[in-house]
Parts: structure tokens; C-alpha cells; sequence
């Protein structure tokens, strides 16, 4: 396996940007497997196939969920979108623009090093477990 | 969104506030031990008061007869705040491109935070009600002796008796600063750096540990020890006035064990 989750050289970025960006591609690929199962599903026959295929979808939607938990937990704007638009009733894209725009005149200064009050504060440091010295 | 930290108030430019946060956490990653060691919950968000224990505790004197009155046992979280002050004329040299500004003290207290992470995690903080991992452990402490090449032995027993408490690695060893120099400056005969034969024992990382007293051999296969972090590292704003800046770093945490005997304490 490569490294190609990473856009940047790994060695210039500190080791929470890391953690987000592994994180980041594991959601990817969760995501994926969920659509290739829908599909499977879609064309299989064999009723004990699709019973284990089932299973198996359920434990990606598991993983899914559990990625975009993490992430959600360091990224407070992000979070904050997420708010404002999940397990909601109603218009997706209208929640969506709302969410965004509440999130908006905080995140123009959210962003991390701003010095506004939107900026969550947290420098993102979270766990180490694993890291030497 | 948290906005106790206040930093919109602060005459700091969002260029100069991306150097200092930069600035600290490349001074605290350095120097957080126990978070390379622990499994870490949160965060969690300022807002976070406790952790649930799943325990509870009898009350005595229930509303009225013929019921059973219980309390939920809580561990608040505990919060650690480093101050320290800038100069503004240094923070404006920031702004015009200064690579050697002095941001002195705020690495001091980037320094002395982690420490006090480190100590209350590694050793405990009793006035908080955070029992500490070598507090806790089951085990009696091994003497490191004085003399780096007699590292190897103490490492070593303490894995072997991880081992037959049926504490499976992999483990990890914690260093105390002069422990810690001590190990890197010391070769083997044939010049095999002592660091990297102990790293072969313990399986896992060797950790400079500022704050720890001697040393510590744990298992970091993790459900063992949990830092619960309610607001994680931050850099907030306090006052300021024609001179400087006087900023500080908060954290908010607790700290619970799980499996006191999955460390043992090594003794300087």
C-alpha cells in the first residue's frame, strides 16, 4: 500500500494532519464499499449470497459512520455543518445552505490561526498514542 | 463553537495567531508524553464537566419510604491553564516577517502544561482525584540503579512481569529527563545504541517523558488507561495593555485507569 493519501510531503505535516487525512481515506473507502454492496446487491440472486452481503454492508456503514465521527470531533465547522444538516426532516439542499451560512461569518475566521471567536481554540492535537519521543 | 478563549479581542493578526498556535503545538507534541502512551477520548468541547464513572454511590436519606436512593459517581474534569506574556512590538515584528521573534515564553508554557499532563497522568494529581498510573500500579516499583548500561535488566523483569500478570504488549517504555539522557548517550559494547536494544525489549515506543520520576514500562495495547479530554489544547486570550500580550494554554481532561496492573513504575 502507498501513501497517497497524503496531497502534501508527510514529512511536513504534523502528525494530527496525518491522522485526519488517514481517517479522510478510510471514509472514502468506506463509502465506496458501501455503493460497490448496493450494487452487488442489485444483481445478485443467490439468496445466501445477498445475506452475507448484507451483513457485510452493515458493517460498513459501521466503519462509515465511525470515520465521520472522528472527524467531525476535530473539525468543529465542519461539525457544525453537520449539525445543521443530518437526521433532519425536510429540504436536504435548504438545511445545507442554512447550515452553511450560520457556519459562514464564524468559519471566514474558523479556520485554524484565525483569531476569531469562531475558531474553535483547539490546536488539533488530540491523541499521540504511537508517536516515539 | 467555543468562545471563552477570546482571541477575536486580542491585537494579535491572524498571521501572528497562525505562528503562535504553530509555535505551541509543535512545543507541546514534543513534550506530551503520556498522550503517546494513553488512549485519548475527546475532544470533548469546553463544555464537558465530568466523566461518567458507570458507577454509583448510596444516598442516604431518600425523598420518602419505600424507595432506594442512588447517586451517579462523576469524575469532574479538571482544567490546567498555563499563562505567559508576548511583547507587542515582537508580535508586530511577526507580522513584517521576523523568523526570530521571541516567543520565549510562550514556549515555556507550552512546556510546563505538558508537564503538568504528563505528572498528573504518569504519577497523579491527588487534589484533582486523578490516580495516577504508577499510583495505581499493583506492582512494586524496580530500582533503575544509576548507571544506563543496568537499564537493560529492570526493562526487561518489568516486561517479563507484565507478562505473567497476563498484561499483553505491546509495551512501552517512558523516560524520565535524566533517565532519558542517560539511554541516548549510552552505546553498547560494539556500539549498539542502548536505545534501540530497549526498544527491541519493550516492542513499542520509548517516550522523553518531562515530569516523569524515573521511568515507566506499560502496555499500550490500549482499554487500559483513557485521558478524557473535554477542551483540548488551546490558546486563549486574557488582557493586554500598550506593552504586551498576556495569553495562556487550557486544556480541560481526566484521567482514569482501567487495569492498574498493566504498568510498572521503575524508580530513579
Amino acid at each position: 500500500m502507498g501513501f497517497d493519501q497524503y496531497h502534501e510531503p508527510p514529512n511536513e505535516l504534523p502528525a494530527a494532519t496525518r491522522t485526519f487525512a488517514r481517517l479522510c481515506a478510510s471514509l472514502t473507502e468506506e463509502a465506496e464499499a458501501i455503493g460497490w454492496y448496493e450494487q452487488r446487491l442489485a444483481v445478485e440472486t443467490d439468496s445466501e449470497a445477498t445475506a452475507v452481503m448484507r451483513d457485510a454492508l452493515g458493517e460498513e456503514y459501521k466503519h462509515f459512520s465511525m470515520d465521520l465521527e472522528f472527524l467531525l470531533r476535530r473539525t468543529p465547522q465542519w461539525r457544525e455543518i453537520a449539525q445543521g444538516v443530518l437526521f433532519k426532516a425536510g429540504d436536504i439542499v435548504e438545511h445545507g445552505e442554512e447550515a452553511e451560512a450560520e457556519a459562514g461569518d464564524e468559519g471566514d475566521r474558523a479556520r485554524p490561526g484565525g483569531g476569531g471567536d469562531g475558531f474553535s481554540g483547539s490546536l488539533g492535537i488530540g491523541s499521540l498514542k504511537g508517536a516515539s519521543l | 463553537m467555543s468562545g471563552h478563549l477570546l482571541r477575536a479581542h486580542a491585537p494579535i493578526s491572524d498571521a501572528a495567531w497562525a505562528m503562535l498556535d504553530s509555535e505551541a503545538q509543535e512545543r507541546l507534541v514534543a513534550a506530551l508524553a503520556a498522550r503517546k502512551l494513553v488512549d485519548f477520548s475527546g475532544p470533548h468541547g469546553w463544555e464537558q464537566s465530568a466523566t461518567g464513572l458507570g458507577r454509583v454511590a448510596p444516598i442516604a436519606a431518600p425523598p420518602c419510604e419505600g424507595v432506594v436512593a442512588r447517586q451517579r459517581v462523576v469524575l469532574p474534569l479538571a482544567e490546567l491553564r498555563a499563562g505567559f506574556e508576548l511583547s507587542l512590538a515582537e508580535l508586530q515584528d511577526l507580522d513584517r516577517g521576523a523568523v526570530d521573534a521571541d516567543l520565549g515564553p510562550l514556549d515555556a508554557a507550552a512546556h510546563q502544561i505538558a508537564i503538568a499532563e504528563n505528572i498528573a497522568v504518569l504519577h497523579g494529581w491527588e487534589a484533582a482525584g486523578i490516580t495516577g498510573i504508577t499510583e495505581a500500579s499493583t506492582h512494586d516499583p524496580l530500582p533503575l540503579g544509576d548507571v544506563a548500561e543496568g537499564y537493560r535488566r529492570p526493562v526487561a523483569t518489568a516486561v517479563e512481569r507484565l507478562l505473567s500478570s497476563g498484561i499483553s504488549g505491546p509495551y512501552a517504555l517512558a523516560l524520565g529527563r535524566e533517565q532519558y539522557r542517560r539511554v541516548v548517550e549510552t552505546g553498547e559494547h560494539g556500539g549498539y545504541p542502548l536505545l534501540d536494544h530497549l526498544k527491541k525489549i519493550v516492542e513499542g515506543p520509548i517516550v522523553w517523558a518531562p515530569g516523569v520520576d524515573g521511568a515507566v514500562v506499560l502496555s499500550v495495547r490500549g482499554g487500559d488507561f483513557l485521558l478524557d479530554c473535554g477542551q483540548d489544547l488551546s490558546v486563549g486570550y486574557e488582557s493586554h495593555d500598550g506593552e504586551g500580550v498576556r495569553l495562556y494554554i487550557e486544556e480541560s481532561f481526566s484521567f482514569r485507569v482501567a487495569t492498574p496492573e498493566a504498568a510498572i513504575a521503575l524508580t530513579a
